[in-house]
């Protein structure tokens, strides 16, 4: 292959949009964590200088992706499932713990997270077992395996413990959903979440009385032609009521009382104002913090290392996980709209290039990369601006993190190398 | 739609984050928020509060340097206790819990361990207090007062509270405020402005430098010093007069209206308000309810004037021309209202506005009042025209003082009446009381020493103030503009014979200040008091309005003193008293003097508390 065709076929919108994305993220990374102005942007004792190194780093890895043989990342791709399974487990053993979470192997000049490289993999994995001509996404059985594989990885996080990166794992259904994966399952879990938060905000009763209302008025305006299947749905009626009963159980006896206040902060369960503004300040710190320096930036933000709050490193995690704070505190609403868009338009472009590509595997892969960091986007954001409960997750290609960056940019790049040869037959 | 399902996430979330952003970023953003911002902290400059001087320069209020013992928790070193706590004259568990509360409050910042130790105790502590590491000694400025008498004038300050941090975005917590008297009418003049600097903080509350490299910082503007008219001397000797009595005294100079003593009996040093002593002196003067030792009787009492009212009474009937010099009514040693009598002490006769007004003949000023209404139709007509006259000299609502309280008295108009009475169901025998100046009127001293003051000016006042002057500038111009009474000139010459015959040959001719010609006029006020439901009659309000010389007057004044029987008994004394010092400025009468200083009046006051039968107008020393 060579290198002037490649030039010619790679999806410069995305790759534009996405150096644009790390470039901002940058700016942000060397506001929040600048200490000497008169330092060098090359001085890697410092974090910024760190994340240029990364950056570099990963334009190496941008490299050395594009010129790999496209097959190799779908002739492999069980073997690097099954070998980040083997890391994972392995962090069991030899993992090292930052911050009370056994999540990373040192390496010396870098320690390595294998749940990054684990979705990398699990998405290679997903595509290549759900594009297999043997597989039917309709058979119950491949469901299962399907989800197997998603679950899997999910299953060894999780008790590292790290609820954030195993709920990643869960944006795959979108690829199973696109692939044609029965469309009520998520009406489902949407329907549980809902009569989860319902029930904490309102308690079962009302959710009783709700639910018979919705019951009688459906038989009440039904066209008469239509005809309800009255079993199963009172046995989802008292199935909703039942789980509506379970969650008042596992809220009140199988959470801890930090998880109870991230909800009663989140859903404000709390009644007593005083009492709910006092776990604003001490639970809900980060976020309290994180809103107050958003807010405080108002419409054109206070200006490009102007921000009180970001300086006086009020929000904890800034360079990280709350980098979108800093945003919103210095570029005010002028500049965290203009990061939402150009990540909608991001997503918008990898949606359209994954519909375009011709081979399966390509268009499973590329709704792999785009549910994981479209949800990435979604928990984060929302948690920094206060509309979700804290979920430690980063931000892709903004927040601080060598690792991070590396393994976001070999996930998007995989794929634009994927659809780069999308005109040529086969693999 | 399974191929629109993430583009349609991706869209939604988009305008949910955006909506969100621009809650946060758009509507709850406030541009005012520097002072909110816990990285920016402000550090302010206090100017020394301004000194107040009084009409002749001499120094009434200053300021006194006080010291706070401040800790800062988790610098302290372990430290001998003991000798420490007697270097601050405070016990170990009192130290113990200080401490705790500091801690609490916050381990980095600094906390008042001990408040405001005097110049004596910090003398002491200064040498070793390096000894003891985290603990620091804090200047600030404390009131000082040069004088112990005029407290309802000066007022006090004290510590803003949540309501004023609302009202006014000026005050910081812990900042001092003007609450009463002159120190809360000129308390921006006072005050100053205070300067600020901005100074960028991390999370830790370390300085990280100046905020926008001190742009927005500001210097501090010195307060003003203020003179106000109140005579030092005057004051602090009125003030010893009204030694265990109650009531207000008021003193203006006619021909500017300034105010150049006013007291109110009992009162208070003002350095009770200072220091750590406060609060515990507050809560005693506060709550004691009997003698109301904060309740500024000069200008919130409204009792009935009494007799001084009758030479309004007899001012109007001249203007209205329903009576002349000569015009004369007999005295039955009182008069008729339909079939009964009401009294009068002034011995019978024919009397006229002289003699009526030397004698302080009730007969006659019922006469006079009669004869004001009978000019008129109907009795509204009169009221309306009597009514015009009386608040033309002050009377019956607020004078627009620069002092931030006040009352406005009393002239009853028609509507009152009607409301008492009854649309056109009364008539001006209702309301005869009146015409001696009790009944339904009423005055606060101020208010009577400003109608004084009129008549001293024959018609004319100027709205009473004590401020004098602030800094080299001048004062507000409302208070340099004549005020003109409805009465002509040329009628108030007979009533000041009257006032002055008073002295002469009348009701107070024994309380005569040798050199000094005065007119006056006595009052003596019937007064009852309800108390546990039974209503009593109490001995009368002793009540004495004068001015002097009676050309070219400087001084116009009135005294009450409550319960202290008629008119010239103490009223009148203490009044000649004033007068003389003012005019002459030593006393003469020094048998007097002492007399007055020492007589009180405490046992009259006791008496309706005793709870046995009392007798009144007694006439005992």
């Amino acid at each position: 292959m060579s290198g002037r065709g490649l030039v010619k076929r790679i999806d410069w919108i995305s790759v534009f949009l996405y150096a644009f994305l790390v470039f901002i993220g940058w700016i942000n990374i060397y506001s929040t964590t600048l200490s000497n102005p008169d330092g060098s942007i090359f001085d890697f004792s410092t974090l910024y200088g760190k994340q240029l190194f990364f950056i570099i780093i990963s334009l190496g890895v941008i490299v050395l992706v594009l010129f790999v043989e496209t097959s190799f990342f779908e002739r492999f791709a069980s073997i690097f499932y099954i070998s980040s399974l083997v890391l994972l487990v392995g962090l069991f053993l030899f993992g090292k713990t930052i911050a009370g979470a056994t999540s990373w192997y040192d390496l010396g000049f870098l320690n390595l997270q294998p749940s990054e490289l684990a979705k990398v993999t699990t998405a290679l994995a997903l595509a290549k077992y759900l594009s297999d001509i043997q597989t039917d996404i309709r058979n119950k059985k491949h469901q299962l395996y399907a989800l197997l594989i998603i679950l899997l990885p999910a299953l060894l996080i999780l008790p590292q413990p790290d609820p954030g990166s195993a709920l990643i794992y869960f944006s795959l259904f979108f690829v199973l959903f696109r692939e044609g994966f029965p469309l009520y399952y998520l009406g489902i879990l949407v329907i549980i979440v809902v009569l989860f938060a319902t029930t904490l905000m309102f308690g079962t009763v009302w959710i009783g009385i709700g639910l018979g209302t919705l019951t009688v008025l459906t038989f009440l305006f039904k066209r008469k032609s239509t005809k309800i299947p009255i079993i199963p749905l009172s046995i989802a009626l008292v199935l909703s009521i039942l789980f509506s009963l379970s969650v008042n159980f596992v809220y009140e006896n199988v959470f801890e009382q930090r998880h109870r206040d991230r909800f009663a902060l989140w859903l404000s369960l709390e009644k007593d104002k005083d009492k709910l503004e006092e776990i604003r300040k001490t639970i809900g710190y980060n976020t309290y913090q994180s809103e107050k320096a958003i807010e405080s930036g108002g419409f054109f933000g206070k200006g490009f290392l102007e921000g009180t709050r970001t300086k006086g490193d009020f929000v904890p995690e800034q360079h990280t996980d709350y980098i979108f704070s800093s945003v919103g505190e210095e570029w005010g609403f002028m500049g965290t709209t203009t990061v939402i868009i150009v990540f909608s338009l991001f997503f918008l472009r990898l949606i359209y290039v994954a519909e375009r590509q011709k081979n399966d595997f390509c268009r499973m892969y590329g709704y792999g990369v785009i549910s994981i960091l479209l949800i990435h986007y979604i928990i984060n954001i929302g948690m920094v601006i206060g509309l979700l409960p804290t979920i430690g997750v980063p931000l892709p290609f903004f927040s601080y993190g060598g690792s991070g960056l590396m393994f976001f940019t070999l996930l998007l790049f995989i794929f634009l190398k994927l659809d780069s040869n999308r005109l040529r037959d086969g693999l | 739609m399974k191929k629109l399902l993430l583009s349609s996430v991706v869209i939604i979330v988009g305008f949910v984050f955006i909506s969100r952003l621009s809650y946060l970023q758009l509507f709850s953003f406030s541009p005012n928020q520097t002072l909110e911002d816990p990285a920016i902290k402000a550090i302010y400059d206090y100017p020394e509060r301004g000194y107040v001087y009084d009409r002749n320069g001499e120094l009434l209020v200053g300021n006194q340097p006080a010291y706070d013992v401040m800790v800062i928790p988790r610098e302290v070193q372990p430290l001998d206790t003991l000798e420490f706590c007697n270097l601050l004259g405070i016990d170990k568990k009192a130290f113990i819990s200080k401490m705790k509360r500091a801690r609490t409050y916050s381990p980095r910042l600094p906390s008042v361990l001990v408040p405001q130790l005097s110049k004596e105790d910090y003398a002491g502590l200064q040498e070793k207090m390096r000894h003891f590491e985290g603990f620091y000694i804090q200047k600030r400025s404390l009131r000082y007062y040069a004088t112990n008498s005029a407290a309802n004038v000066l007022g006090y300050i004290s510590e803003v509270n949540e309501r004023d941090l609302q009202n006014n975005p000026y005050y910081v917590a812990g900042e001092l405020k003007g609450r009463t008297g002159i120190e809360k009418q000129y308390e921006e003049t006072l005050r100053g402005r205070k300067g600020v600097k901005y100074i960028q903080k991390d999370r830790f509350n370390r300085d990280i430098g100046p905020y926008k490299a001190g742009k927005l910082d500001t210097l501090p503007q010195q307060g003003k010093e203020i003179r106000i008219t109140l005579d030092k001397a005057l004051q602090e000797y009125g003030e010893r007069l009204m030694h265990g009595k109650r009531g207000g005294i008021v003193a203006l100079e006619p021909k500017s209206g300034e105010i150049l003593a006013m007291i109110s009996g009992p009162t208070y040093d003002p350095a009770l308000l200072v220091g750590r002593e406060r609060s515990r002196n507050y809560t005693k003067l506060h709550y004691d309810t009997i003698s109301k030792p904060t309740w500024d009787r000069s200008i919130l009492a409204e009792p009935s004037p009494g007799s001084p009212f009758k030479t309004l009474n007899a001012l109007v009937a001249l203007q209205e021309g329903v009576i002349d010099t000569s015009t004369k009514f007999r005295c039955y040693n009182g008069f008729y209202v339909g079939n009964t009598k009401r009294g009068c002490h002034c011995g019978g006769g024919m009397r006229d506005l002289n003699s009526g007004i030397y004698q302080s003949c009730n007969a006659y000023f019922a006469g006079t009042f009669r004869k004001i209404y009978g000019k008129y139709k109907t009795t509204d007509e009169g009221m309306d025209a009597w009514e015009k006259h009386m608040k033309s000299f002050g009377l019956g609502g607020y004078l627009g003082t620069d002092l931030p309280t006040g009352r406005p008295g009393r002239i009853p108009d028609k509507a009152y009446y009607d409301k008492a009475y009854g649309d056109n169901r009364w008539a001006s025998s209702f309301i005869i009381s009146n015409s001696i100046g009790q009944g339904e009127v009423a005055a606060t001293p101020l208010q009577l020493a400003n109608m004084t003051a009129a008549i001293a000016n024959r018609g004319y006042f100027f709205t009473p103030h004590v401020i004098k002057s602030v800094g080299n500038g001048s004062i507000d111009p409302r208070f340099t503009e004549p005020r003109y009474t409805t009465i002509d000139r040329k009628h108030f010459e007979p009533v000041i014979e009257g006032m002055a015959n008073v002295y002469k040959y009348g009701t107070a001719r024994w309380v005569q200040v040798p050199g000094i010609e005065i007119a006056g006029k006595t009052g003596t006020v019937e007064n009852f008091v309800r108390i546990n439901g039974e209503r009593m009659q109490l001995t009368d309000h002793s009540v004495f309005v004068a001015f002097a010389p009676v050309e070219n007057p400087k001084i116009a004044l009135a005294v009450y003193i409550e319960n202290g029987y008629y008119g010239a008994r103490y009223a009148g004394h203490i009044a000649s008293l004033l007068i003389e010092k003012y005019v002459k400025g030593e006393i003469t009468r020094k048998d007097l003097e002492k007399r007055m200083l020492e007589k009180t009046l405490e046992h009259e006051y006791a008496k309706p508390y005793s709870g046995e039968p009392f007798k009144i107008n007694e006439y005992v020393w």
